[in-house]
């Protein structure tokens, strides 16, 4: 029965017993009983990152990419508080994590003790829930319960914060009980009454859209694949956020591309004129909605979610299913069928007719060069010969990221990390990290911008260390690029502060960590060089230097509705009202 | 149609109020809250609502249930229709929360608030304030040549009825502990 042992030798048992076999971490006093426990064992790796912050981005990608929760392990006061943008990421992007950091013994909390930091109290806002045990009888209860709530309902990071001398002392034991405490038990099965009110709109629909999230990934690989029966079953046009590339394959036929603020004019001009409006596991972020006032004015709106608090925040739902994708998307196309299969034919071959339309105005088009390469162009000859590969693909943050949501093209679902809520520079390095360490094999790729990049480049010692071949794709125009797009849009050309000055040599920085460093200058070279990279058994730093002022379109204005996106083509001056300057 | 109600576990789906959400109109709502009387609780339900900028009017908490670990958090808050829903379903999230009782819209229920008047003064003002004290029921619980300490038991509005009669008569200070609230009738 209970078996007595000590907490820290607790801490490891449960992350055994809950199937856990990678931690990413960073040791120190407060968790040196735990990191003694790891030393001698060999069924849990530990990988030892540079700052804790690439800890728990790296965990985010080892989790988003195997739907599993990624683990942590820090020490109290500095390791806690520098896995705060980690959590706060993971929480606005619903990634389950399990975060355990360590703290000064009870005895000594409130005492401004060395390294003390109230841990619970800084991470409450930024976790789904937390934990300080001051118990070890107690340890191994909440060790389980954090993994239940970590992936249960909308997923979401949890840390336990546990002091030194709850790890040193010894108690007992229990292992995980099945299906999870009792008292978090979030309801996945949709109403079928609801459901049923869906089925009737979809049968009569003239001008349906599918608008899909990051929840459809939450829901696991079922969900996908419903989500891609419904769509070929009733022919209906999908577009999806950020979050959820890949859950529709990018090269569907009925595949509109990502829709908001730089996403594809086709799958906005969609969403803007649909009747029927099918919210799958997405929350209206406002890179969607745009102006709320006019967003889809003439559409009645579905909104399936299994957070009841994201049904009616920003957009009010006709037919509200509170439930788990997976589940209610079973039931609706049961429904479906069962009522014989309707769709109204004639309105959807009328709705494709125009769909096709806004396809011809080909909104990516980008002037090209061959003097200088241009980050679409770069990225395009990165999909070419990057097709075919068991890839991931990782980003930063910035126009490199949008450019590269809208030229990668993912076919399956948990290929894709990005940081879409938080948006937080220095998310990708060590997020492709995580994504390598969980699939050994595959090509894992950070697309990103040279200041993202450098905001964790303290991780090329993690990636040569466990010899994990990431590739790191600099798309490099020496500036903060994305802002610099809205200072000239939007701040009269005055590019304050939006330079990357005094940048490193990349090749050698690569060298003087041990890895491979390719400069590419000249798109006639570009080809040869991302073979290269490929081929290179190790981490690659390609330092890509591309077109410094580029702009990424389309684009709608902050505070404009999505009929009035911007194209590359048009004139942007004065594009955005002032109303709009005040929003972000 | 009753409110959101997120009872952990429930099977009930619907949980939307027909009530246009999209409305402007601000409404007071008092809010019963079942939650583990664990440590932080509190903290979570205040950061709550101080993190997304919603109202606390009022707010009470105690042990309700000691074998069961349970304590009342009793919120009186204000806002859009869609607001007071979007509380509801945030307090449906926090772990520790057990349930979300919206009393305003499930019935009728009563409130009561009980509160400490300090008022000094001599003469004429001083038997004023003891006749007011009587219509309003409230009992003298401390008292020296130029002090009273009434004790009130009421409805809120009853309580800032009886405050703004004292305030002349010499009001010093006052402690009011915020609502308690209970639906009325055989069921929770
Ligand atoms: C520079 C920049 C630009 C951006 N531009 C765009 C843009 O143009 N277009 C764009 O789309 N995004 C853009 N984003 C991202 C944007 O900020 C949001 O992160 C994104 O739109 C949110 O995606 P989502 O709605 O899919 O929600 P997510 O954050 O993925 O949330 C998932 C939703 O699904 C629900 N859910 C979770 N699990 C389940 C389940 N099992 N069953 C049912 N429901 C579930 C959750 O409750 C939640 O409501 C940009 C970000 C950055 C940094
Ligand atoms: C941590 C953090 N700080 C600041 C920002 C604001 N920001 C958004 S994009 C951006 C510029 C990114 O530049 P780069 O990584 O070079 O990418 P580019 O836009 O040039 O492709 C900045 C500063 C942010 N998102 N995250």
């Amino acid at each position: 029965m209970a078996r007595q042992m000590t907490g820290a030798k607790m801490v490891v048992q449960a992350l055994k017993d809950q199937g856990v076999d990678t931690v990413f971490g960073y040791p120190g006093g407060a968790v040196l009983p735990i990191y003694d426990e790891i030393f001698q064992q060999n069924d849990i790796r530990h990988i030892l990152v540079r700052h804790e912050q690439g800890a728990v981005h790296a965990a985010e990608g080892y989790a988003r990419s195997t739907g599993k929760p990624g683990v942590v392990l820090v020490t109290s006061g500095p390791g806690a508080t520098n896995a705060v943008t980690g959590m706060a990421d993971a929480l606005l992007d619903s990634i389950p994590l399990v975060v355990l950091t360590g703290q000064v013994p009870t005895f000594m909390i409130g005492s401004d003790a060395f390294q003390e930091a109230d841990t619970v109290g800084i991470t409450r806002p930024c976790t789904k829930h937390n934990w300080l045990v001051r118990d070890t009888d107690a340890l191994s209860g909440v060790l389980h319960e954090a993994f239940h709530v970590a992936t249960a309902g909308r997923p979401g990071p949890v840390l336990i914060d546990i002091p030194k001398d709850v790890q040193f002392a010894t108690g007992s034991y229990a292992p995980p009980v099945k299906g999870g405490p009792k008292r978090y038990q979030p309801q996945v099965k949709g109403d079928i009454e609801t459901i049923t009110e869906l089925v009737e709109a979809l049968e009569t629909a003239k001008k349906p859209i599918l608008y899909t999230g990051g929840g459809v990934i939450n829901s696991g690989d079922a969900a996908s694949q419903l989500l891609r029966e419904l769509v070929d079953a009733t022919n209906t046009p999908i577009t999806s956020t950020l979050m959820g590339l890949g859950a529709y394959p990018g090269s569907g036929k009925n595949w509109l591309g990502m829709l908001g603020m730089h996403g594809l004019y086709e799958a906005n001009m969609a969403m803007h004129d649909c009747d029927l409006m099918i919210c799958i596991g997405a929350r209206f972020d406002d890179r969607i909605t745009g102006r709320i006032d006019a967003f889809s004015p003439h559409s009645r709106k579905a909104h399936i979610d299994i957070d009841p608090s994201s049904i009616n925040k920003v957009v009010h739902t006709d037919i509200p299913i509170v439930g788990d994708v997976a589940h209610v998307l079973e039931d609706l196309l049961k429904i479906w069928k069962a009522r014989g299969r309707k769709t109204d034919r004639e309105a959807l071959d009328r709705w494709w007719k125009q769909i096709d339309e806004w396809r011809a105005v080909n909104c990516l088009t980008y002037k090209t060069s061959d003097q200088v390469i241009k980050p679409q162009y770069a990225l395009q000859r990165l999909e070419e010969l990057t097709r075919g590969h068991d890839r991931y693909i990782t980003t930063e943050v910035g126009q490199h990221q949008m450019w590269a949501a809208q030229f990668l093209t993912f076919d399956e679902p948990k290929r894709w990390m990005t940081s879409g809520g938080l948006g937080t520079m220095g998310y990708g390095f060590p997020a492709s990290i995580g994504v390598q360490m969980a699939h050994r094999d595959s090509l894992v790729i950070n697309v990103a911008g040279e200041a993202s990049w450098l905001m964790n480049m303290q991780e090329m010692g993690t990636a040569v260390q466990f010899r994990l071949p990431v590739k790191q794709f600099i798309l490099n125009n020496e500036r903060l690029g994305m802002v610099r797009q809205w200072q000239e849009l939007l701040h009269g050309e005055r590019y304050s502060h939006s330079w990357s000055e005094a940048l490193p040599d990349f090749v050698k920085l690569a060298e003087a960590f041990g890895a491979k460093g390719i400069l590419c200058t000249d798109p006639k070279d570009l080809d040869d060089a991302i073979m290269e990279m490929i081929e290179y058994d190790g981490p690659v730093i390609f330092d890509c230097l591309v077109e410094k002022h580029e702009n990424c379109f389309p684009m709608i204005p902050s505070g404009e509705p999505h009929n009035k996106m911007l194209l590359g083509e048009v004139s942007t001056k004065d594009a955005i009202k002032e109303g709009g300057a005040v929003l972000v | 149609m009753s409110a959101l109600q997120i009872k952990k576990g429930s099977t009930k789906h619907s949980a939307y109020n027909l009530r246009p959400t999209f409305s402007d109109v601000i409404e007071t709502h008092t809010l019963a809250v079942l939650v583990d009387n664990e440590a932080g609780v509190l903290a979570r339900v205040i950061g709550l609502f101080s993190g997304r900028g919603y109202n606390i009017e009022s707010l009470t908490v105690a042990e309700v249930d000691h074998t069961g670990h349970l304590s009342r958090i009793t919120i009186v808050t204000r806002g859009t229709p869609q607001v007071i829903e979007q509380i509801k379903a945030q307090l449906g999230r926090i772990v520790p929360v057990h349930r979300v009782h919206d009393l305003t819209v499930e019935g009728p229920s009563v409130e009561r608030e009980l509160a400490l008047l300090k008022v000094t003064g001599a003469g004429d003002k001083r038997v004023e304030a003891l006749r007011l004290a009587d219509i309003f029921r409230a009992n003298v619980v401390d008292s020296t040549l130029d002090s009273f300490v009434f004790e009130i038991t009421g409805a809120p509005e009853k309580i800032d009825a009886f405050a703004d009669l004292m305030r002349p008569l010499g009001l010093l200070e006052m402690a009011r502990t915020g609502v308690a609230a209970l639906s009325r009738g055989a069921t929770t």
